[in-house]
């Protein structure tokens, strides 16, 4: 079986990349196949880089504030390209009300600080490896 | 006895219970230390009293029964208004200085209404485009009566050109205003990720600003070398401290090339470091840190004004010790980090608020974070004495091994080409990754306790802390702020300070006084830097994880 394409993204301008980069190694040392966009992408480069890369899911993470802001706009370019199947999840610095409203958004959920890695690795094996 | 027969009779024998006994970045420590481990110190040329060389414990003889470090809570958020009411706020309970947080289209040189900056306006700090954001921000607050720290790096000279505008038409000099940029480039490469241009063309700003503010506006500490940040991404103890200490070094190598004699600026550096969870090892760090910059100092660069050779420094206790789960507990997970920088001699201290794992802090919050250091303070009898750990074996061995470490740090970046190349060549960036990740793989495997996350942990918690709310329509006023700027100010003074700019920054004129020009015709930040990238380019970074 092929393994699962991840991308992991951060949008906007926000350079907190400890947890993205985290992140990105345990789901590589986990058996995912991963890509890391770096910093600084717009939601228009990380939308476009799922689609070139033929990703399973893209992980978004964001702890400057922007997230109502990009994650929805990240969903509706996915939708616009037609790749409304690839999943989007994330993690941050995001209150609950506002994790509330993007999984009411189509987010399929939100990693907040103190997560391990081993229960977004779950996760993600539950959507793409049972 | 000696310490091996102490601990081959008494301490083998005796059962322990399961740990490591590691400092949180992985240090290894022995269960006791004794004057054994302090040998070879030598009391004048080590540590010798407070106020004197190498000042290992600490810059000035009184220290706090002189004068209490300074209390300054970094801040900012939403509107310039919005900020300058939480100032109030803040100054009114007692805070003696003021600490700029902005948002992160001003920190990135970014106007409101640029493209990328959607989402992000007045978000996590407060949104600055021009000289009249920056009036509005400190309105009612004399400047020449406080001091102010901005957390501001690639467009540090022009946030520091609209701060001397804004202490110009309250009627101060430049000379009578006094502060700190953060201004420190090379750990945004490393660490926060927050540059503009590429390296070289920022250390040309970054020496025309030492040069400038050394005749200009002396009392301003024109870098702030910092270590926060890297230790924020993931770094160990030492690796700030050594990271840190080598980016001085870099500066003042940059100063020295530039042609500037090293004491007419090395005195205006000062430091910011961070204050981790780990006691001991954070007080050591910054003891280690004072005596290595001295050292270095007067030995290898040869200054010789004491002031050159003296590490002034802020802390901040550590973000990235906070944990959403239980977020009451980070209210004593902040105080014991903010004792550890009192006992390390920080000249000033930022104590993090209990829900800044979920968003900026309300006023509650942070009220009690000033408290904590006002508890310090005024209560717990700490001040009454400089330095009061020096002397204890544990704490003298510790502060030795962490310089020898720092040193052999400072070693293995000089064979790579100095602290340039090692930006260029990813080798920061991979130590600090992989002492992140190693971590991360600590606490997963229950190696490290974090308490409410791998250990305690509460099944049944709900989040019951208020959270603080950005206005929505904080991006939408802060656009129309802009448009109605543009439209009242001269377009045909605009124009002539941009290209004036521009041809300063082919050239190799001071480019601050050119900014402050732009500044004074209300140019925007965005406008101000967009003028700057035409002839400088922007920096990427190769993404590695």
């Amino acid at each position: 079986m092929k393994k699962p394409r991840i991308l992991i993204a951060k949008p906007g301008l926000d350079g907190h990349d400890r947890g993205a980069k985290v992140v990105a190694r345990g789901l590589a040392d986990a058996g995912f196949e991963v890509i890391y966009t770096g910093l600084h992408q717009t939601p228009e480069q990380i939308a476009e880089a799922a689609v070139q890369e033929d990703v399973d899911a893209v992980g978004l993470s964001i702890l400057s504030g922007a997230h109502m802001t990009l994650f929805p706009r990240v969903m509706e370019l996915l939708r616009e390209k037609g790749a409304e199947n690839i999943m989007v999840f994330g993690g941050g610095i995001i209150p609950t009300d506002d994790a509330v409203e993007l999984k009411h958004l189509g987010v399929a959920e939100i990693f907040g600080p103190g997560t391990p890695i081993a229960e977004i690795v779950s996760f993600l094996e539950g959507r793409f490896k049972g | 006895m000696n310490k091996r027969e102490w601990r081959e009779l008494h301490y083998d024998p005796a059962p322990l219970r399961e740990s490591d006994f590691t400092t949180i970045s992985g240090e290894e420590l022995e269960p006791l230390y004794t004057p054994e481990d302090v040998e070879g110190l030598e009391y004048e040329r080590d540590l010798n009293y407070p106020g004197c060389y190498p000042y290992t414990r600490g810059i000035h003889p009184t220290m706090y029964r002189g004068r209490l470090w300074t209390m300054r809570q970094f801040s900012g958020f939403g509107t310039a208004e919005d900020t300058n009411q939480r100032y109030k706020f803040l100054l009114e309970r007692g805070q003696t200085g003021l600490s700029v947080a902005f948002d992160m289209p001003t920190i990135m040189g970014r106007d409101s209404d640029d493209p990328l900056a959607e989402g992000e306006v007045g978000r996590c700090g407060v949104a600055i485009d021009s000289l009249q954001d920056m009036e509005i921000l400190f309105r009612g607050i004399p400047l020449k009566d406080i001091t102010t720290s901005m957390t501001i790096n690639g467009p540090a000279a022009v946030l520091l050109a609209f701060y001397l505008c804004v202490g110009e038409k309250q009627g101060a000099s430049f000379r009578e205003l006094g502060g700190t940029i953060q201004n420190d480039i090379l750990k945004e490469y490393i660490a926060q990720k927050s540059w503009i241009f590429p390296p070289r063309p920022s250390m040309r700003i970054i020496t025309d600003i030492l040069a400038f503010c050394s005749a200009e506006v002396p009392r301003w500490n024109t870098i702030s070398i910092s270590g926060y940040h890297i230790r924020e991404a993931g770094s160990t103890a030492v690796q700030e401290l050594a990271f840190t200490l080598a980016d001085g070094f870099a500066y003042v190598e940059a100063g020295i090339a530039a042609g500037l004699d090293v004491d007419s600026f090395a005195p205006r550096l000062s430091f910011f470091f961070n204050s981790h969870l780990d006691f001991f090892e954070e007080i050591a760090k910054f003891r280690a840190a004072r005596r290595i910059w001295a050292r270095h100092m007067k030995e290898k660069y040869g200054a010789k004004d004491p002031r050159s050779w003296m590490l002034r420094f802020h802390t901040q206790t550590a973000g990235c010790s906070l944990t959403a789960q239980q977020p009451e507990n980070n209210i004593v997970r902040t105080a014991f980090e903010a004792l550890a920088a009192v006992l390390g001699g920080t000249q000033s201290l930022h104590t993090n608020s209990l829900d800044e794992t979920w968003a900026l802090p309300t006023e509650k919050a942070v009220q009690i974070a000033l408290r904590t250091q006002q508890i310090i303070a005024y209560e717990t009898g700490v001040a009454n004495v400089v330095d009061p750990l020096g002397g204890s074996y544990f704490l003298e061995a510790l502060t030795e091994r962490m310089e020898r470490e720092a040193e052999e740090y400072f070693r293995r970046i000089e064979e790579q080409g100095g602290v340039l190349a090692c930006i260029e060549n990813g080798f920061f960036q991979r130590e600090i990754a992989d002492a992140a990740y190693r971590y991360q793989m600590e606490v997963e495997r229950g190696k490290k306790i974090v308490v409410g996350v791998n250990r305690f942990r509460d099944p049944e918690e709900a989040l019951d802390i208020e959270i603080l709310k950005i206005d929505p329509q904080v991006e939408k006023k802060q656009k129309e702020r802009l448009t109605r700027l543009r439209a009242e100010r001269s377009a045909s003074e605009v124009e002539r300070a941009l290209e004036a700019l521009k041809e300063g920054a082919r050239g190799d004129a001071n480019l601050m006084p050119l900014i402050i020009d732009c500044a004074r015709a209300y140019c925007t930040e965005g406008e101000i830097i967009s003028a700057l990238k035409e002839v400088f380019g922007e920096y990427r970074e190769k993404p590695i994880f």
